[in-house]
């Protein structure tokens, strides 16, 4: 019952908000609402992520489940959320020209908070696939929020690449959906526990070629290399508190339907393959952020390839499966998850504080912003994986996972790609840091207090979590591990 | 499983109008003018609400019909509506910088439709399944999956591109009608509004892109790379 009203809460408080900005069209009376909306949401995604251990817990005839996978993507995504409207209020008013038009903006914003949380206790997988296509939706007109022809032009791209990739998933959902006729007759529920426990009498072949569709269908929304090409323009060309949204929340709600069609892959006895795919995609996004971040100018699109980057990190350590790898990937997932909105809330401050989006145009940051830059600066140093950080302890824990189950080429590649990384994201903070200032300086302005907060609310935990990983937490993913992999016993 | 012990004459007329939407695909891929299009996907549409009806007849599964009549409804008029307002507003009659040649697309699509037969054909073995409907099924989808993709590589002009993930989604539609028919009826619904939901989403971008960008034409969007 308590888990029941917890999850109503969690999502009728973003839709409220969302109509209520409808309805108001009030900036001042939006802002709020969408705050208290947000501050709900993380209010009650925390003790269901503790409460879903007891789980799963079904409602509304098994069409929503509140299952421990779907509970943590739901805690990151709510993390996210809080942090990213605490930012937007900040962040926001500072463009003026649209200000009275700022009421729309928290409507989406609001909207596609819920359209991710929705996806991720969706216990139907055309469900699941319909959230999945509503949240490409909303965000669209997000990323083109700006209205300028660049964030306009990566509004069209992410638009035309997501819909055609999430088709491919449709077609492997149905597919999934032909399998499972095969045991359980014509008409069933395509829950994920049926599909699970059917899978070890379904078809290979056919699993397989359903899998291969899903996975390239989701990992166009997750921005797995090669179908990452509409990340970079949609991250670097939305306003700065979508960005985060969209790296920190959308591309795990999205990773949670491969993750959960994996554990089906693995029921039918295609695991094998599964994962080799899944980590080779993974090595590749590995592959290709490692080379467009070398060679990056724009800084939210340095953001966006290291989202890429990390997903990859997410996906390599899902692939590798088994205790670590799934423990590390679900710790990646929230470190990331809050580094990486760290990244963007520095990166819109800066941007606006300089006024251009180029690397080479921003310098001094030190000494323009002592505290703020000393913030950020951590960041990308915990970004690129170093101590005392938790994606570092993450990408430990993925590595030691690899090495167990004999995927040593993928950790060698990875250990390798990750240094790059680190050299090459760190060499453009120097500049903008050390480098020597080019031209006049321009009149830097402020950034409000809305600005920074959430910068120091993402740093906390992940310098905890960098320093202590809680045993509550490492048991809870043990059990997930188990979830994952319990029905092909 | 209906596609199991199907009669010969059912059998043949869910073949039929399988291939004549793959004709229409192809109708689609070698036309230069927007407008035909448009009327190949509306007739490709009204295809599918035939077979759907006439699935839900040999099948039994009356909910077939209703869904007929939506997909009818919505894909065959209403898409083909908004998407024709769109393109008298926008005034453009036609592609007009080619990548592909329509004919050289066209030979194109044909090497989609005999890998698509090859992996259909290679499924249809593994289960069975190899002399049935149920791998020209197989082809259709994927072949109108690869058939869209090839249109939205070829084609620039933003309402092609609409129409090319209309293609994909019908191909999955069509494929779904016949190996599937007992997919809950409210997912079905679901897509369907959703699909409304996406044209008008580009409808409204489509503005944007006009307004902003200053054309329609997305091979002009080039100002985000690396």
């Amino acid at each position: 019952m308590m888990v029941g009203s917890l999850l109503f809460a969690m999502l009728i408080a973003p839709a409220v908000a969302a109509l209520g900005c409808l309805a108001f069209r009030q900036p001042a009376i939006a802002e709020r609402l969408n705050l208290i909306a947000s501050i709900i949401v993380f209010a009650t995604a925390v003790p269901l992520s503790i409460l879903s251990a007891n789980g799963p817990y079904y409602y509304w005839a098994n069409y929503i489940v509140v299952d421990m996978p779907g509970a943590w993507v739901t805690l990151c995504t709510a993390i996210v959320y809080l942090l990213a409207s605490i930012y937007a209020i900040g962040y926001m008013r500072l463009l003026e020209n649209q200000h009275e038009q700022l009421w729309s903006f928290y409507a989406l914003f609001a909207g596609f908070a819920l359209t991710v949380l929705v996806s991720t206790v969706m216990n139907n997988a055309g469900l699941y696939w319909i959230a999945i296509e509503l949240t490409t939706l909303v965000s669209t007109f997000l990323v083109g929020y700006e209205r300028a022809a660049e964030s306009v032009e990566a509004a069209w791209k992410y638009i035309i690449i997501v819909s055609a990739g999430i088709s491919l998933a449709l077609l492997g959902t149905v597919l999934f959906y032909w399998c499972g006729s095969f045991v359980l007759g014509p008409v069933y529920d395509m829950t994920w526990m049926t599909l699970q426990q059917s899978a070890s009498r379904m078809n290979p072949t056919l699993v397989s070629l359903a899998y291969l569709l899903v996975l390239i269908g989701y990992g166009t929304k997750v921005g797995l290399a090669p179908m990452h090409t509409w990340l970079p323009d949609a991250h670097s060309e939305s306003p700065a508190p979508v960005s985060a949204m969209l790296s920190g929340a959308l591309l795990n709600g999205a990773m949670l339907g491969i993750v959960r069609y994996l554990a089906v892959a693995d029921s039918a006895g295609v695991g094998s393959f599964a994962r080799t795919v899944l980590v080779a995609l993974g090595v590749l996004s590995l592959l290709i952020g490692a080379l467009f971040i070398v060679r990056q100018d724009g800084i939210k699109r340095l953001m966006a390839y290291s989202s890429v980057e990390h997903m990859g990190v997410v996906a390599i350590g899902f692939g590798f499966g088994g205790l670590f790898g799934v423990a590390g990937s679900l710790y990646h997932m929230l470190n990331h998850s809050l580094n990486k909105s760290l990244m963007f809330f520095g990166a819109g401050n800066v941007m606006r504080s300089f006024g251009t989006k180029e690397i080479h145009r921003i310098r001094n940051v030190w000494s323009v912003y002592p505290v703020q830059g000393s913030l950020w600066l951590a960041g990308a140093a915990a970004i690129t994986g170093a101590p005392p950080f938790g994606l570092f302890l993450s990408e430990l824990v993925i590595l030691r996972g690899g090495m167990e189950r004999n995927y040593g080429w993928a950790v060698a590649a990875m250990i390798v790609l990750l240094i790059v990384i680190f050299v090459g994201f760190l060499n453009h903070f120097r500049e903008m840091y050390f480098g020597p200032a080019v031209g006049a300086g321009g009149n830097v302005s402020a950034v409000s207090k809305w600005c920074v907060a959430p910068m120091w609310l993402a740093f906390g935990p992940l310098l905890l979590f960098g320093l202590w990983w809680p045993s509550g937490m490492w048991e809870h993913f043990s059990a997930i591990a188990h979830v994952l992999s319990s029905a092909s016993r | 499983m209906l596609i199991a012990h199907l009669d010969p004459l059912a059998s043949s007329i869910f073949s039929l109008m399988a291939i004549a939407s793959l004709l229409l695909a192809f109708v689609m891929l070698g036309s230069r003018w927007l407008n035909n299009y448009l009327y190949a996907f509306a007739a490709e549409s009204w295809i599918i609400a035939i077979l759907s009806a006439t699935v839900g007849f040999y099948g039994g599964y009356p909910e077939l019909y209703f869904i007929a009549i939506l997909t009818a409804l919505f894909r065959g008029l209403f898409l083909p509506y908004l998407l024709w307002r769109i393109v008298r507003r926008l005034n453009v009659a036609r592609e007009i910088h080619e990548i592909l040649q329509p004919s050289s697309a066209l030979v194109a699509g044909a090497f989609c439709v005999i890998f698509s037969l090859t992996v259909g054909y290679r499924v249809g073995q593994s289960l069975g399944l190899a002399n049935t409907v149920a791998v020209l099924a197989l082809t259709v989808m994927l072949s109108m999956k690869l058939i869209g993709f090839l249109m939205l590589s070829v084609r620039h002009e933003a309402l092609s591109q609409i129409l090319a993930i209309l293609v994909l989604e019908n191909g999955v539609f069509l494929g779904a009608q016949i190996l599937v028919p007992g997919m809950p009826v409210l997912i079905e619904i679901v897509i369907l509004f959703d699909l409304l939901i996406v044209v008008a989403c580009f409808g409204v971008l489509i503005q944007y892109l006009l307004a902003h960008a200053g054309t329609t034409s997305t091979l002009e969007l080039k100002r985000l790379v690396g």
